[in-house]
Order: structure tokens, then sequence, then C-alpha cells
């Protein structure tokens, strides 16, 4: 008998079998592993999807038909590049297509009572009336100037990229004044961008490289998967926190963390932390925040501090800055970026005005340079710092949004509670982290998308399940209350109140 | 019996039987492990088929494999670990992008407007300041958009009518990042109005960017990988490269463009760099065309625009065709859009980008509207995604809704600003030729394009950049060189004309004699 295996050319003799069937078939193991993994961080799940695994296929088979088809011009699809072909395929999130949902079924009062109510997208519309007062009353003279003739020159002509320096000046006297004065914000260390999300990615540029990571410590903020890896090639690890800690970030776990991926090979060049956090509502004590400057500075890492509701405090807990430990002591302050913006506490996420507040003179001017790509428009620049030069309305402001945020937290916390959902301890942002995992079955991801997409398609509201904040719980759920008035409240908790109703009896 | 493995050729003797096999298997590993680190830089490149013929003999000698053991694993963990443990840890690392973006900006154009930032001529308080001839921008009819803005911007940000919420709704909450459909609409007639209603543009096909800038990245991140490239005629607008390649990772392959042609592209010098970038092993994914061009100011015509479809058809690659300029043409000819081509064939729309914006034709660079038009789904979709991290502001938005609807307003701006356009830019040619400064012939765009070779002292860059030096230091204007615009030919300059005014031409053209004057006794 004579048998013929893949490397019988190459190797021959009695042995030639075993080993010419062998060595193939390893070859195939590391070139399937390769492509495994590949296609994992591709970002793009369902495998049978022609970006990951068959895109070497196919541009091997573009470049020999190329030739040949071209003369007739009819050529197959145009190749577009890695990153465009897996944007283009539908969101897979479910954080994202609840969004998209709502967009196409917006629950209105009177107009659409059956609509999907939105406590998926994080907005604050408590204070509205506040601003559009300000603003009808003020747009006029803010634009014009005290001058009868507009200038159009500090508007029309072109101004420097990373913002006008009235306007940093004006922000970076919000800032102190939201976190209570307690700290002073240099404005020649502000870059501003067009809205915290562009701050977030210019940061990951300037961090790390392709291929590096940052640490952040689970649940977080659906949009950092977008705003840090899509573009920079930056990598997120996990820090994981649990329920136990009401979430809180912990030192084993940061170790952990950072111990695992270094042995993985993967090099870590920062942590990113939301403080007050997102979506918990949790702050970092003042204990964290040096042990967090000691790590950073003992593995010679950053730290991203997002603290971009700063202002939107309504429990009893003090909220301390990372500016304020750099004030006060001399910690190496090269290594800490702060990250703010006027989309959460001044309500204005239309605005699209986004801080980069760092120490690190290198990273200031490659942010300058980039800042290019996400400039805020000058008019608004203008407007926004007539708005927040206005000391007497800031003050009124932030007195009665965090009154009003105070106010409706409690009314929805302690409606919840009547349904038998308790929710994290929380003192900041606009969101409840609702403990639901006795209503879902199987305790898995699985059983909390169930339940989730009873909450978008049966009741009607658009919540984000934890998993889409990376939570290792399931049965978590993310519920901004901030878009809401108190007399939606008893609706959203009816509806809510079937669904748990549904659950129960099925149990 | 005896057994031949893969690198028995290498490894021969009794051991070789092992050695053979481990090596091979070993460098896999390595490749592997290399692929996987880099991977997220590029795509990867094809990894090792599957078939029999691939798995024959690697070809790699030893001390190559030697050399990628060094450069996957070594430096890495080194490094930190030494560190790490005492404490005293050097600078924190910056990301080599950031290093690099830190350093761009060094070229003589941003050294240049640095200068004037810092000693602006102005009448009255520092006659004796510099002129800025280097920034592009379109003073010449700001008067009709401040005029506009005074009637009307405060009603048209808060909008009229009762319902109050809605009104603060529009501008303070969410919107798509992507921009609003009204605004589209609205710019959509806009680009059709400076287009002469020869093209119409589709708003669903529509992307608004924070400027034209992000919007060529954006293109860019979509069409090519990190390592691709572009081929762009020069000269070209200078802060191009940098803006195109800090984050993309996308190279620019030059295609030199020549004086005797008036700097029209030739597709012969398309296709010689093409073919000269795909021997080098580049992969070209696209050409990225500026019509009207900065800085010459000349208009692509209609032959020519279907010979370089032709050729992205047959190279299979993508079109970006930058008409930020379209509504800034001055001259008798006739501006054609390379969606008027588009429009025309029904098949193969795909490959044809367009990218436009406010800035220019509008003379609001402050606002920092830019347009992606895209004809390929694929694109769109990713761009309305990456919108995310440029996006308008919503109050900027609105006020561009109702100035761009108030079609009175654009028609006469239109209008009007084409005359004095070319007004000055005549007077400013004119100007120029006094002084025997000859400029390429333009019919579009900001700039004289001058040629002033014959007052360098050597005929390289070197004597351009001298010449460019006097201007600045000694003449006190700020003109852009072409060297900065990667002109092919030393001696040519760009001038922005439209920061002037008409009193202004002979206080330049007077500073430009005194240079001219000493560099011919010189000579």
């Amino acid at each position: 008998m004579r048998l013929i295996v893949p490397l019988q050319g190459v190797v021959q003799g009695r042995g030639g079998l075993l080993l010419g069937s062998l060595i193939p078939c390893a070859l195939f193991y590391f070139l399937q592993l390769y492509l495994k993994r590949n296609r994992s961080s591709d970002s793009s799940v369902d495998p049978p999807s022609p970006t990951g695994s068959s895109s070497n296929l196919t541009e091997l088979q573009r470049s020999s038909s190329r030739s040949h088809l071209s003369r007739d011009g009819s050529i197959g699809r145009i190749r577009v590049s890695s990153l465009a072909s897996s944007l283009a395929e539908p969101n897979d999130s479910p954080y994202y297509i609840g969004l998209e949902k709502v967009s196409e079924d917006p629950y209105d009062r009177f107009n659409n009572p059956n609509g999907i109510i939105q406590l998926g997208l994080s907005e604050n519309k408590l204070s509205f009336d506040l601003i559009e007062k300000w603003i009808s009353e003020n747009l006029n003279q803010s634009l014009i100037g005290n001058d009868v003739t507009l200038n159009i020159n500090a508007i029309a002509t072109y101004q420097p990229c990373d913002g006008l320096k009235e306007c940093k000046e004006a922000v970076s006297n919000f800032m102190s004044q939201m976190m209570g004065g307690s700290v002073n914000f240099d404005p020649s260390n502000i870059v501003l961008t067009s809205g915290a999300t562009s701050a977030i990615e210019m940061l990951s540029f300037c961090l790390a490289d392709q291929g590096n990571a940052l640490l952040v410590p689970t649940p977080y903020y659906p949009g950092f998967d977008r705003d840090v890896r899509w573009r920079t090639g930056v990598d997120l690890i996990p820090i994981h926190c649990r329920s136990a800690d009401n979430f809180s970030l912990t030192i084993t776990a940061l170790e952990q963390a950072f111990t695992q991926a270094r042995k993985q090979g993967v090099k870590v060049r920062g942590i990113l932390i939301s403080n007050p956090s997102n979506p918990v509502g949790s702050l970092l004590s003042r204990r964290m925040l040096y042990y967090l400057l000691e790590f950073a500075r003992e593995k010679n890492i950053h730290i991203i501090s997002d603290e971009i509701f700063a202002g939107s405090i309504y429990g009893s807990e003090k909220f301390v800055s990372f500016a304020e430990i750099l004030d006060s002591e001399d910690f190496d302050k090269d290594r800490v970026h702060i990250i703010y913006g006027l989309s959460k506490d001044l309500s204005l996420p239309g605005f699209r005005v986004g801080v980069i507040y760092s120490f690190n003179n290198n990273i200031l001017s490659a942010a300058k340079k980039l800042s290019r790509f996400s400039s805020v428009s000058a008019p608004v620049q203008q407007l926004v710092t007539s708005m927040l030069s206005d000391e007497r309305f800031i003050l009124e402001y932030i007195e009665i949004n965090k009154n009003r945020i105070r106010q409706i937290h409690d009314e929805f916390e302690a409606r919840l509670s009547q349904l038998g959902i308790e929710c994290a301890r929380s003192s900041a942002g606009f969101y409840c982290w609702a403990d639901m995992s006795g209503l879902i079955q199987p305790h898995s991801e699985k059983g909390e998308l169930d339940l989730w997409d009873k909450f978008l398609n049966l009741a009607k509201i658009n919540i984000t399940p934890g998993s889409a904040c990376h939570c290792i719980e399931p049965g978590w759920f993310r519920i901004c209350f901030t878009t809401l008035t108190l007399e939606d409240i008893p609706l959203i908790i009816e509806r809510i109140r079937k669904v748990v109703e549904t659950c129960k009896s099925s149990a | 019996m005896r057994v031949i493995v893969p690198l028995q050729g290498v490894v021969q003797g009794k051991v070789g039987l092992f050695w053979g096999s481990v090596i091979p298997c070993a460098l896999f590993y390595f490749l592997q492990l290399y692929l996987k680190r880099r991977h997220r830089s590029q795509p990867p490149s094809p990894p090792p088929a599957p078939s029999p013929e691939a798995t024959s003999p690697p070809p790699s000698p030893l001390n190559s494999s030697e050399k990628l053991h060094e450069v996957s694993v070594l430096p890495r963990t080194l490094s930190r670990i030494l560190l790490s443990p005492r404490g005293v840890s050097g600078p924190v690392y910056v990301s080599s992008r950031a290093n690099s973006i830190a350093k761009t900006g060094d070229s003589p154009y941003y050294v240049g407007l640095k200068k004037v930032d810092e000693d602006l001529c102005h009448e009255i308080d520092n006659p004796n300041g510099v002129i800025q001839l280097g920034l592009a921008e379109n003073k010449l009819s700001l008067d009709l958009v401040q005029d506009w803005l005074e009637k009307n911007a405060t009603g048209t940000i808060l909008g009229e009518g009762n319902c109050r919420e809605l009104n603060i709704s529009r501008i303070a909450a969410y919107q798509p990042f992507d921009g609003l459909m009204r605004l589209k609409v609205a710019v959509a007639g806009f680009m059709s109005q400076v287009m002469e209603e020869s093209v119409f543009f589709n708003p669903s096909q529509m992307v608004l960017t924070s400027g034209a800038t992000p919007a060529i990245e954006i293109l860019s991140f979509c069409l090519a990988d990190n390592g691709n490239a572009f081929l762009v005629p020069t000269p070209h607008s200078p802060g191009f490269n940098d803006d195109l390649r800090c984050r993309t990772g996308v190279e620019i392959v030059p295609v030199p463009c020549r004086s005797t042609d008036n700097f029209n592209i030739s597709i012969t010098a398309l296709d010689r760099a093409f073919n000269q970038a795909k021997k080098r092993g580049q992969k070209v994914r696209g050409i990225i065309i500026t019509n009207p061009s900065n800085p010459v100011g000349n208009l692509l015509n209609r032959e020519t625009l279907y010979s370089l479809l032709d050729f992205a058809r047959e190279k299979n690659i993508h079109i970006i065709s930058n008409e930020i300029f379209a509504g800034s043409a001055f001259g008798n000819e006739e501006f054609v859009s390379m969606a008027e081509l588009t429009e025309a064939e029904d098949h193969d729309r795909d490959r044809i980008h367009i990218v436009y914006g406010l800035s220019k034709d509008l003379s609001v660079p402050g606002f920092r509207v830019g347009v992606i038009y895209s004809y390929n789904e694929n694109v769109l979709a990713a761009s309305r995604k990456l919108a995310r991290f440029s996006s308008i502001s919503a109050p900027t938005q609105q006020l561009l809704i109702s100035m761009l609807s108030d079609s009175r307003f654009t028609h006469k701006f239109i209008g009007i600003n084409k005359l004095r356009l070319q007004k000055l830019h005549n007077l400013f040619v004119a100007g120029l030729k006094q002084l025997g400064i000859e400029c390429a012939r333009s019919s579009g765009g900001f700039y004289c394009w001058a040629d002033m070779s014959s007052l360098i002292r050597s005929y390289s860059e070197k004597g351009e950049l001298e010449l460019w030096d006097r201007l600045l230091n000694v003449a006190k204007i700020n003109v852009t060189p072409g060297s900065s615009c990667h002109c092919i030919e030393p001696g040519w300059f760009r001038f922005c004309f439209t920061t002037l005014t008409e009193k202004d031409i002979p206080v330049v053209v007077e500073r430009i004699r005194r240079i001219s004057e000493a560099a011919k006794s010189h000579a």
C-alpha cells in the first residue's frame, strides 16, 4: 500500500508517513489559532462574516482576478479598509441596538404614547429650562458682543484648533466651580475638543501605540469600546469589579489584571477610570486615588481620569478630583490626564465641548495638533464663554441641577425598590445601576439579554444591559433617569412591573 | 530510513531530524506571536497558506529567524521589569504616534504662521508687522456673512415659535453625530448652487464633520489600512501630509506635476508613480485630487476627470476628490465636479468620494463644517460612525440651516464673492508681473502660485528657503514656499491674496520689490 500524505514529497522513508501527516497538522493548528485570535479582536462577532477569516482569501482572489477583469471594466466591489468593513456591519451591541430602536419609535406623551421610552442615552434634561432661559436672554449679546456690530472675525475666521483662550479660561473656572472650588485649573493645560468622546480618543492615540492596552474597571461606559478601540488600535483590559464591593475598584483586582496582561505579553500603558463612575455612580475615595497614583508610578503608566460627571453629585459624599491631589502634593504630574466636558454637568451634549486637562507637555502639544480633527466651532465657543462667565447663572444652575437630580434619583430608586429591584449605592451621575439578577433565567448573559429584549420589545423601555458595560455579573442594568420628569415615573414603573410579573410567574 | 524534514538542508547530522522539525515549528510559533502583536497595526499579511507547497521548506535561513526572535520578544519584556520595581521610573511613556505628531509643524508653513501670530501687521497698531499671505482664508466677503448674521443669528439658533421646550432640545440635546438631516439638505442645495446646478447632491449620501480636515482623515481611515498608500499630485496643500498620515498610518506617494504642464495631472505620471509604489511593495488604495487645485488654482477638465476615472477603474482604486474650492472658481473655465461624471454613469460609483466644506466657499472656517459625499454604502456607514469624533455643534448647525436655506442670501453671496475674488486676483497677479514675477494660470481658489525661481540664489530647495526666509524676516510677508507643498521644482511660492484688501496690494508688492531688487543686484 502506498499512502500519500501532504508532505510526502519532502519527508521520505518509513517515518515519512507519520511526520508527513503530523507536520502539516501542526501547521494547520497554528494557522487556525492565528486566525481565531485575529478574528476575536476584530470586534465583529459573527464568524461567518467575510471580514475576519476570509479577508485574506478575498484579497488573494482579487489581485489575480483584477488584471483580467479590469479591461472590460466589470470589476467586483472595490475594497475598503478593514476598519471600514468592520464598522459597516450593523451594530451588535445591545446598547446601540436599543438606541437605534428608540430613534425609530420614540415615546411621546401625546403623539406616541406607546413608543419606546429612552432610558439608555445618558442625557440630562432636568435643567434644560435654566439653559433655555439663559440662552434666550443672552444669545444676542454673547454672539454679537456689547457693540452694535457683530465681530465677524471672532466667529467666522480660523481660530486656534485647540480652543479660544477666553473659552479655556471660562471652562477652567467652571471646572473649579463644579468641583466645589477646591482645585484651580490652569487654562494653559487645557485642550478643547468636539466632545469628550474625541478627547478620550485623542488621549488614547497619544498615550498608547497600536497593540498596547489600557486597564479599565468594569462595568464601564459602553462607548469606551468605540472611543478607545476603533481607530487607535489600543486594547481595553477589564478590571473586574463586583457587587460585593458595590462595584468599586479594588487593589487586588487591579494588580491581578495588570499581572495577567503582562503575562500575556500586552503592554499596559495606562488606567482609564471614570470618577464618578459610569454606570454605577460611585465615587473614588481619596485613599484610592493616592493608591492609583502610587500604582501608576510603580508601573510607570498613565492615568486617564474621566471626571465628566464631577458636577452631577447628589449624594453626601464629597467628590475628589485627581487635580486636587496633584495640586496639593508632590506627585509625578506627567502621568495624569483628566477628561471633562459640558455634555453632562451643563447638560449641553449638542454643543460638543470636551476637555483634555493634562500636566504633560508632550501630550498637550500632540493633542493640540490633533485637535484640528475635532475642533469646536467658534460661534459655540463664544456662546459657551459668555455662559460660563456668568457666575450668578452658573452657581444657581449647579445648585438647582443637583437638587433636581437628587429628587428624581431618590424617587426613582424608591419606586424600583418597591418592585423588589435594588440599586447599587451611588452618589453621582444620571443612572440607577439596578440589580435584576432575580428576574433572569438562566443566570447568564443570555438570560440578561432575554430580559433586556423583553424590556425593549414588550415593555417598550430601552435600558442598558450590564453586559454592554462589560459587567462580569449578569443581571445588572443601567437605567438613566435624567431624561424623565417626575410625572413619567409611574408609567415607567408600571411598564417595569409588567415585566417583573411575567418573569416571576414564569419562574 | 531517510527522513527529510523541512530544514534538512540546513541542519544535518544525527539530530537533524529533530532540529529540522522543531525549528520550523518554533519559527511558526514566533511568526504567529509576532503577527498577533502586530496585526492591529496592520491587517494580517496573508498567513501561511495551508497548501502543501507552502509548507515545503521555509526558505528563511537561521539568521533571519534570529532576527525575528529578537524583534518580537526580547526588548519588550526586559525594559519594563528593570524599570518598574524601583519606582524611579524615567519619564512616562508617550506613544510613538504622539512623539511624531509633536514633531510635525517645523515646516516653513507652520513656522511662518507662528511668526505672523506673534507679529501680525496692523494698519495702525503694527504697520511694520508681518503680512499674512500664508493662511488659506477668504476675508473678501465676510461683510456679507456679517450682515446676515446680525439680522438673523439670534432667531435661527433658538428658533421661533411657541414650543420652547422643543427649541432648547434642538441645540442642547444629543443630535446625530453625522449631522442634522435638515443641514444635509441645506448643504446639498448649497453645493449644487455653487456648482451652478450642474449636479444634484443626495443628502443621504452625506456625512458632516467638523471641517474638511477630519473629512479627509475619516475617508482615509475608511479606504486604506495602515501602511497602504494614496497617490497625491504635487504641489498639494501644505500640511496635507501630516494631516493625512499622523493617525491613519497611511503613506503618500507624490505624483509630481510640472510647470510645463501648468502643474496639471498627467496620467503618465500617475501610472509611473503607481508602478513604482507597487514595486516598493506598497498597496495603493486611491488617488486624492484637489479640484480646483490648491495651491495652483487650475481646474481639472472633463477629459482629465474621465481619464482619472478610467485609471482608477483599471487599477481598482478609489478617488477622493477634494472640491472645497468649487464655489471659488472665478475664471471663465467651467468647473466640473466628479459627481457630475458619476451621475452620468450608473455603475461603478463605489470608488468616488467627494470632500467639501464651508470654510472656503462660504468663508466660515471658524464654523468647522466639512462634508463627505460618497457613493459607497460601506464607506458611508463607517463614516457615520466615525463622525462621533468630529461632530459639529448643534447651535452652529441650526445657524447654518437657516443661512444656507436663505437662497437669496447664498445666491448673492456666491456671485459677489466670485467677482471680488477675480478682481483681487487680477490686481495681485498684475502687481507681481510689474516685478517680473509670473504666476501659473489659475481660475479658482485663493492663491497665486508664483514663479520666483529667478530670484533664488541657488536653484534648489535651499535657495528657495533662503528666499522664503528673507521674505518673512526682511520683507515681513509670510508666504508658503513650494517645498512645503512638495513641489518638485524649486522657486515657486504660494501667495494667498484673499486676506488682503485692494489697498494692501501696493504695500505687499513694495515689500517684495525690495527683496527682488536685492536679489537681482546680488546676482
